[in-house]
């Protein structure tokens, strides 16, 4: 059957619907004029298909086709030992946790805050900081162009939603953790995150995304977070949905004066798994560091894009994203460079490297620079390969078997990604998971 | 220990090894000397385990048992060593790490304890002094970014640790200066006894002033020409190779 862009948006707009009447009261809220707005957007785009170039190597007709519908209510559906089982070992952190996409109050922890630090859920902060969430939410995610930022914004309800003040620093990290349950197929959650960082103040997020069953189910979550002058932030994302699951997130960063953004996007599970990573550098003497590890197997498909614009003058970039395929997975990465015509003594480099552990796995790469201005040094490279034969040999020849030179040597391929990891409990954890799926032989199979 | 029969073995369809026969006892050292191509390193490759090399005819026995049979870890666990001629560098794997896990592979096929943090750490300072290594060498990636020196003196440092019953120096010398050389050496010199044998492959006999052979082979277009004590190694030294081919050549055309 041939499925025409109306049917396919049927479905969004009749869940639309059923969302709307859920929503009490919220009809006349600037938020609501937001998501009306973004919902006549999605009208318009649709889903996009392999003739749209940004998503040529990512057919999502498989999220088209299914009708998702969103989770309406709260209902608890993990355990504290599922919550003690996500939350990386030793991690003292501030710890959202996130049901279905709903906050779930008695499933996080917070340690003291300093003063004027709020970390909490943003269907909360709609109701008490509402001017504060208007005056920024939307701003730095656009729902013009993409379908996926625009039904995340037509269904936008539940986040988190953090504010840190000037000259704070937050010593633990913060801990969001997002975990689907359901049990039947088809649903959908939408988180939307929102942080707000204030001048010369210095924060780490960690994100995870996890299935706690192997039903279909979609996350399409947006992350947008203003860094403010001086400011310090490490953004940690652990993409670790179930088997069937489809992962579809974007992470927007406005980054003002002198701010320094390192953001690290690991990406394991999930049957497709699409992750965005835009980067604006707004203003003079940013520091941006994007790193990816993509661990893949099977049939999935991982796809990472990523954008950074440079906007203003003396801004470095640097990013270094690396994939581990195996069986018959796919991968996919894109990274876009702007230069804009002010962006001189820009100093850029991208780095993208793909090994393959078998045959049919395959990479579609493509670095994509656009300089508008004369002043500046960009660079870009992609490898693609296999193990070193000759590396394989001089393990085997010291006494070490042949599956363990060759897991020894994946190994030191996305420990380079993870050794960017600042935060020791999560790098610890991500260590231990590619160490046990190595020796399961699949990348992907869970191992928790 | 090791006996060598007939080895032929050839490269992509090139035959190298053109009917080798050696044998090799408990406590001796063998320099296998030759001209450039004439099959030093494939002899080597072959011994330790290199896949490329294909063996079309011959036999090799180690300590008894079929060595062309044994996959290139067995041949490590059951005491062969091999110090690379071009060591590979291997980012992100660091020395102790890939070092501690060879070791305690052996270990486990002779059915040793594993050697766990401390132990084998303190092993490694011992051995380190052997070799006169920079100690900071140890957490760095294996080879990575190492001077030639320092990657030949992890070669030897790491035979040290591993111990070998029988150890393959496949051109460890070449390119070292004379100070490297030495301490190359007297790390070798330290490690030899009556129960090990090491067969040095060399292009020089520069090397064999410091690593004393009982035995010299002159290795002439995949086969041994000529043997002998280690004044045959001086004679090659001031004659060059070229009088071993002609003897070579005199007694094919008189036989």
């Amino acid at each position: 059957m041939i499925q025409t862009s109306n049917s396919t948006y049927d479905w969004v707009a009749s869940t639309f619907e059923v969302f709307e009447k859920n929503l009490n009261g919220e009809a006349q809220t600037n938020v609501h004029a937001l998501r009306k707005h973004a919902m006549e957007r999605f009208a318009v785009i649709g889903f996009p298909t392999t003739r749209d170039e940004e998503w040529r190597f990512t057919n999502v007709a498989p999220i088209a086709k299914t009708c998702f519908s969103p989770v309406l209510a709260y209902s608890r559906g993990a355990t504290a030992a599922d919550i003690e089982r996500l939350s990386f070992a030793r991690l003292r952190s501030h710890r959202l946790v996130f049901v279905n996409g709903h906050f779930s109050s008695e499933l996080s922890s917070l340690e003291s805050l300093p003063h004027g630090v709020i970390i909490g859920s943003l269907a909360a902060a709609l109701k008490s900081h509402d001017d504060l969430v208007n005056q920024h939410i939307g701003k730095y995610a656009s729902t013009e162009k993409d379908a996926f930022t625009a039904l995340n914004t037509a269904f936008l309800r539940d986040g988190a939603f953090i504010s840190i003040p000037d000259k704070v620093v937050l010593e633990d990290p913060i801990h969001l953790l997002f975990i689907s349950t359901g049990s039947d197929d088809s649903f959908v959650s939408h988180p939307r995150n929102l942080v707000l960082i204030g001048k010369q103040s210095q924060i780490s997020i960690v994100e995870r995304y996890v299935g706690l069953k192997n039903n279909v189910y979609l996350t399409n979550a947006v992350t947008e977070i203003l860094a403010g002058e001086n400011s310090v932030l490490e953004h940690d994302k652990l993409q670790d949905e179930s088997t069937n699951a489809f992962h579809v997130s974007s992470l927007h960063v406005h980054q003002l004066e002198h701010s320094n953004l390192v953001s690290n996007s690991i990406s394991f599970g999930g049957a497709l798994a699409r992750n965005n990573v835009t980067s604006m550098l707004a203003a003079e003497g940013v520091e941006c560091t994007l790193n990816g590890l993509s661990l893949a197997t099977g049939r999935q498909h991982v796809d990472n894009h990523t954008t950074i614009d440079h906007s203003s003058s003396h801004c470095n970039s640097h990013e270094l994203y690396k994939s581990i395929l195996d069986e018959k997975a796919r991968g996919v990465f894109n990274g876009k460079i702007f230069v804009r015509k002010d962006a001189q003594k820009t100093d850029a480099k991208q780095t993208n490297k793909t090994l393959l552990l078998s045959d049919e796995a395959t990479i579609d790469t493509k670095p994509q620079l656009e300089i508008f201005a004369d002043d500046v040094k960009c660079t870009h490279g992609a490898t693609v390969g296999q193990l070193d034969d000759e590396q394989i040999f001089y393990l085997r020849s010291r006494g070490i078997g042949e599956t363990d030179a060759k897991d020894i040597l994946t190994f030191a391929f996305a420990s380079d990604v993870i050794n960017r990891v600042h935060v020791e409990a999560l790098r610890n954890q991500l260590d231990a998971m590619i160490q046990a799926r190595l020796r399961q032989g699949r990348l992907s199979e869970s191992v928790e | 220990m090791l006996e060598i029969k007939n080895l032929h073995a050839s490269v992509n369809g090139n035959e190298i090894l053109n009917g080798i026969n050696l044998r090799v006892s408990a406590g001796e050292i063998h320099a296998i000397m030759g001209p450039n191509g004439s099959g030093k390193s494939t002899l080597a490759g072959v011994l330790a385990g290199r896949e490329a090399y294909e063996v079309t005819e011959g036999e090799v026995t180690y300590m008894g048992k079929d060595l062309l049979e044994m996959s290139p870890e067995d041949r490590a666990r059951e005491g062969i060593f091999l110090a690379f001629q071009y060591p590979v560098e291997i980012p992100g794997v660091t020395n102790t790490y890939f070092l501690k896990a060879g070791l305690n592979a052996i270990r486990k096929h002779r059915g040793l304890e594993q050697l766990d943090a401390v132990e084998f750490l303190s092993l490694v300072k011992s051995k380190m002094e052997l070799v006169d290594m920079d100690s900071s060498l140890l957490n760095r990636p294996v080879n990575e970014g190492f001077s030639g020196g320092e990657k030949k003196r992890n070669e030897i440092f790491q035979m040290a640790v591993l111990e070998p019953k029988l150890a393959i120096l496949d051109e460890t010398d070449s390119g070292l200066d004379i100070d490297a050389l030495r301490i190359v050496a007297d790390g070798v010199n330290k490690l030899r006894s009556k129960d090990n044998a090491v067969v040095v492959v060399t292009h020089y006999q520069r090397l064999l002033n410091y690593i004393v052979p009982d035995f010299v082979h002159v290795l002439v277009d995949g086969r041994i020409a000529k043997s002998g004590g280690k004044d045959l190694a001086l004679a090659l030294e001031e004659k060059g190779y070229d009088w071993i081919r002609e003897e070579v050549e005199n007694a094919q055309v008189n036989g």
